[in-house]
């Protein structure tokens, strides 16, 4: 019964050692000594490595290059300022150790990280916990922030896109008449086109039909034929990248030919391979644009591409802007009392970042700009820059 | 009434994808009684060597049906040597044990399939190449818009459906698959290779696949190595309702679920797509147990 073929089972035994050397395999991470009293240590927890490891890089480099002009004009206070970065290989349960090891072990005074959102939501709880401010360059998810008084971030919160593509639609496309076709299964989708309805009301605008589809689905006929029954002015689509195009060549193969609008979930350059001709003259709402031809952002532009060559996407800005608005704080505390520099992060006003200027409000969330994108011959280009209203976003 | 009309020429497309699938099905359980739940991974293979093939050969760049039926066979050719495969190593070594034990090797080779090929393509999905383009204004009624691609589908799916038919009744293999189908042993008793007759069906049914998956990335161009399972268990189920083991069955059947998906989404509620057109097919099957084309087998016992 428990014949076995040698030769066959050393096979076997061979593939399974083989799979799991390589499950181990560890990246070294990039770590620095530890603090002497001339300097002053920031903690960064970044995916450098694993699945979001464009993201973490990008961020990485961001952080790097603001860390590099902080340092040349002097520092702060006197002091050099030393990032230690750890990375996480983009899994959480790596994010908690490197976050935890930053804090207790190498004594920072602030971490910065992480990109992803659930990422994010591992770190703040340990930063809230030991009290030592934490600052997401880019999490969009509300709830990151909701986490406690020390966790900030500087990129917009989801609902507001959905409030800057409604201004967009109704201001600058003139649209009177718009469908909604969202993805039910992701809390992204639903909040921005719940904020989207809204921000169109005040503009007096009118919502003709709305659709949805799930995550994963490949037909979205039948949902466009009801919608091209109602004969809208644009289609707000705030899904991701792949549904999107899907959903662009469907519209284009039912005759359609309004343009559609969307968030920074359409940001990828799989949105032209999938999408082509049919994605062409649609918009999407992003966080910035190495085209926005304000100097500030032409100047990053340059000095990255210096530093790195490589054009600096979103990402990028966005760790630059985290660290410079850390950077603004730690100016005001001197003695790097934790509870202080939690003060000032939070007093942060009118700061001129490179993805707009920024003011935190009393939730930790940033009010500033958006811009929106068009695509056109497979690139997006800038077409606009929406600030947000009076009112703060919630 | 252009609306009506159009939802029904979108159900028919959709329902062409099904049908296709569904015929691998309906054909390798009419000669085994096996439900070869890794047919849909065999899809997701075809899809994933067409696109390979297409890029390599950047048949893409110069559109046009030649390159897409090259693509189509060249596909056949390699799903179907992967279909033997999988007939000589996982299914033929059971071949008299119980079938609840063939059934349960299935499942395994389709997840086989389904994470060695998140392993090997990357679970990302990935893009198929566009290889016919058409000019769609001239695909026009009225109203009424015909996407080329999706009557190049149907076209496909009708001469290989009748390929298939005339394979099955017509030619002497077609007969020793009948034969075994009634009962192997006394066809090996009266000299037809039976376990040649089931290797082939293999190879028959993982090449209708490989066909399939060139013609769903082709329409649905977003591939991803799970992409198999549910147009495995839709394109199924399709072929139950259509009285499976009938080949006609399956593309009724497959017909039926396409078009009752688009009317749920088109005038009920999108969200329930799946739960109210699956509703609908129990209803059928309620009233047809054994299909709609189905024959009333009675089982001994």
């Amino acid at each position: 019964m428990f014949r076995q073929n040698p030769s066959r089972l050393t096979f076997a035994l061979a593939a399974v050692l083989a799979l799991s050397f390589s499950a181990c395999k560890k990246k070294e991470s990039t770590e620095t000594s530890a603090a002497s009293s001339s300097t002053i240590l920031i903690g960064e927890v970044g995916s450098l490595t694993g699945s979001e490891a464009t993201f973490g890089i990008s961020t990485h480099n961001g952080i790097d290059l603001a860390l590099k002009q902080i340092n040349a004009a002097g520092g702060i206070g006197g002091k050099q300022v030393q990032v230690v970065t750890i990375d996480n290989q983009s899994k959480n349960d790596e994010t908690a150790l490197a976050t935890s090891k930053l804090i207790t072990q190498n004594h920072v005074v602030a971490v910065l990280g992480e990109v992803a959102s659930s990422r994010s939501l591992v770190m703040a709880p340990i930063a809230q916990q030991n009290q030592v401010p934490m600052i997401s360059p880019s999490s969009t998810n509300p709830k990151v922030t909701q986490v406690g008084d020390y966790i900030f971030r500087t990129s917009f919160i989801d609902p507001f896109q959905g409030e800057v593509m409604a201004r967009f639609a109704s201001e600058n496309l003139k649209a009177k008449k718009l469908a909604i076709l969202k993805d039910v299964k992701s809390d992204y989708s639903m909040g921005l086109s719940q904020f989207f309805i809204e921000q169109l009301k005040k503009s007096g605008g009118e919502i003709v039909i709305e659709q949805s589809y799930a995550a994963g689905d490949l037909d979205f006929k039948s949902q466009l034929t009801a919608i091209r029954a109602k004969s809208p002015d644009a289609i707000f689509v705030p899904g991701y990248y792949t549904e999107v195009g899907l959903v662009a060549r469907q519209a284009r193969e039912l005759g359609m030919k309004m343009p559609l609008l969307g968030g920074d979930g359409w940001d990828s350059p799989k949105l032209y391979e999938i999408g082509g001709k049919a994605i062409e003259n649609s918009y999407f709402s992003n966080h910035y644009s190495h085209e926005d031809q304000s100097p500030r952002v032409q100047e990053f532009v340059k000095n990255y591409k210096a530093a790195y060559g490589a054009t600096p996407d979103g990402l990028a800005a966005m760790g630059f802007d985290a660290m410079m608005v850390l950077a603004e704080a730690l100016k005001k505390t001197p003695d790097l009392d934790h509870k202080k520099l939690r003060d000032a992060i939070a007093a942060t006003k009118d700061h001129p970042g490179v993805t707009g200027m920024l003011t935190l409000n009393s939730e930790r969330n940033p009010i500033k700009p958006a811009v929106v994108l068009k695509v056109e011959n497979n690139q997006s280009k800038f077409v606009a820059t929406i600030s947000p209203s009076a009112a703060p976003t919630k | 009434m252009n609306e009506f009309i159009q939802h029904v020429i979108n159900g028919l497309s959709l329902g062409c994808i099904y049908a296709l699938v569904a015929i691998g099905y309906t054909l390798v359980f009419g000669v085994l009684s096996l439900i070869n739940f890794a047919h849909g991974e065999m899809v997701m293979m075809g899809a994933y060597f067409g696109m390979y093939f297409a890029k390599h050969f950047k048949l893409a760049e110069e559109p046009g049906i030649s390159g897409l039926l090259l693509t189509l066979v060249a596909t056949m050719i390699v799903t179907g040597c992967i279909g033997w495969c999988v007939e000589k190593f996982a299914y033929r070594p059971l071949k008299n044990a119980p079938r609840i034990n063939l059934l349960i090797t299935a499942v395994g080779v389709s997840l086989l399939f389904q994470f060695s090929g998140q392993l090997i393509f990357g679970s990302a999905p990935q893009f198929f190449p566009q290889l016919v383009e058409f000019n769609l204004d001239t695909w026009k009624i009225g109203e009424l818009q015909f996407n080329p691609l999706q009557i190049t589908v149907l076209g496909i799916a009708l001469v290989l459906t009748v390929v298939l038919q005339t394979l099955v009744f017509k030619t002497r293999t077609g007969r020793g698959m009948r034969a075994v189908s009634f009962n192997r042993d006394l066809a090996s008793l009266l000299g037809i290779p039976a376990t040649r007759v089931i290797s082939l069906t293999f190879v028959v049914g993982a090449a209708l696949a490989g066909a399939a998956g060139v013609l769903v990335g082709l329409v649905y161009p977003k591939i991803d190595p799970l992409m198999g399972s549910l147009l495995g268990l839709k394109s199924f189920v399709a072929a139950v309702v259509g009285g499976i083991g009938n080949l006609s069955g399956a593309v009724l059947g497959a017909l039926l679920l396409g078009l009752s998906e688009e009317f749920v989404v088109g005038y009920l509620a999108p969200t329930y797509r799946d739960a109210i057109a699956f509703a609908f097919l129990i209803i059928i099957l309620l009233w047809r147990p054994s299909g709609l084309l189905g024959v009333n087998r009675i089982e001994k016992v």
